[in-house]
């Protein structure tokens, strides 16, 4: 069991695993990538002690060095579920399963989003986002699931349980693991349907359906959130002032949480939010 | 108190009230809807008089749920003069929830 695990490498994430560390906590840090900053084309120069601009992706590798020079542990993984548990919550990532008494969400913003027309309108009425959630009310339908990676692998195993009809949309993606179902490689053009879900269009035709699930690259901290029923609110995860969500030990910081989307205000999250968690621990083994 | 609706009550609590009436169309086993019981038992204080705060097991009443074409929980409804007046999807704060009854 960890103390805490920090989901992501980026300002906030290794700034608060530094925090952590010289309090004596030891953190799990797992990162995906580099972030936001990673396709940043323009050099970073209005951040605090810079000998000279420098690029995003640079700054961002060297805090994972920082980090990992302080004896810090930081691993490249995806998460792709993040549940409760009695204790605390678990974590699975692509090869591994992780415990933690307390979670940092500090995954930055780069989210994909579903850019296919049609996808607003069916939201809720045949499009869900979470297969636990809302797999009952789709018992033995037709369904379908579109991603290709560890992601839809996982919440196609949910399906797979509920209905013996699902299909794969891998929209031209190679699936990182072989599927027993049916796996259509054609490119979404759009959703159709009246009062709710009836079509997928593609560019080589239709596909009836009555459900359709999103899972397509890796979960987003919104995602984990939604799962969870943490308050999301105009795509910002919801913390009160000790930056913890209305889920007890489930933390939030950086662009994650909205306000501005700067380095400097995610290294100041990252810091504040140590804190909070160093007391949460404290006050925890203190209960126990 | 937070109403619990049921086929039998609905018409009478929710669709013949003179106030209106914020539905949460949840389930048992969906853990992010019990997120959101203590949020409506504050709102429920906060609106008292002004509006009625229920909520509505999908599982057990099940035709309320599919009249309403309910496919996703946690879903809120606010009924206004026994009509929708407007829904959304998700866990939310208490202030958003009382936005969406415009008390």
């Amino acid at each position: 069991m960890k103390k805490v695990v920090i989901i992501g490498y980026g300002p906030a994430g290794v700034t608060a695993a530094i925090y952590l560390k010289r309090a004596g906590i030891e953190p799990l840090v797992i990162g995906k990538d580099l972030g936001a900053l990673n396709d940043y084309s323009d050099l970073v120069e209005n951040y605090y002690g810079l000998n000279e601009p420098i690029e995003g992706k640079k700054l961002i590798q060297q805090g994972v060095n920082q980090a990992k020079r302080l004896g810090i542990q930081i691993i490249t993984d995806s998460v792709i579920s993040l549940q409760q548990s009695e204790s605390g919550f678990v974590l699975k990532t692509k090869h591994h399963t992780y415990e933690a008494e307390s979670v940092l969400l500090a995954t930055g913003k780069t989210r994909q989003t579903v850019n296919i027309p049609g996808f607003d309108k069916f939201r809720g009425k045949g499009i869900s986002m979470c297969a636990t959630c809302d797999g009952y009310f789709y018992r033995r339908k037709k369904l379908a699931i579109i991603g290709c990676g560890a992601y839809m692998q996982h919440e196609l195993e949910y399906l797979n349980r509920i209905s013996n009809d699902v299909t794969v949309f891998a929209q031209g993606n190679a699936l990182e693991h072989k599927v027993q179902n049916p796996v259509v490689m054609d490119h979404i053009l759009s959703f159709k349907g009246e009062d709710k879900i009836s079509h997928i269009i593609t560019d080589k035709g239709e596909y009836a359906v009555d459900g359709v699930f999103i899972a397509v690259g890796v979960p987003s901290s919104i995602d984990f959130a939604s799962q969870l029923g943490v308050i999301v609110e105009k795509n910002n995860i919801a913390v009160d002032k000790n930056y913890q969500t209305n889920i007890e030990g489930l933390f939030a910081a950086g662009d994650i949480i909205g306000g501005k989307l700067q380095i400097s205000k995610s290294v100041y999250d990252g810091m504040q939010v140590a804190d909070s968690i160093y007391l949460y621990l404290k006050n925890k083994s203190k209960k126990a | 108190m937070v109403l619990q609706l049921t086929t039998e009550n609905f018409d009478k609590e929710v669709l013949k009230s003179d106030i209106p009436v914020l539905v949460d169309f949840w389930a048992t086993w969906c853990s992010p809807c019990l997120r959101l019981v203590p949020i409506l038992e504050e709102l429920d204080k906060e609106v008292g008089g002004l509006a009625k705060v229920g909520k509505l097991d999908v599982d057990a009443e099940y035709e309320i749920a599919d009249q309403f074409g309910i496919m996703s929980i946690p879903t809120i409804v606010v009924f206004k003069n026994g009509k929708v007046h407007q829904s959304i999807i998700g866990v939310q704060s208490k202030a958003t929830l009382r936005k969406l009854l415009e008390v």
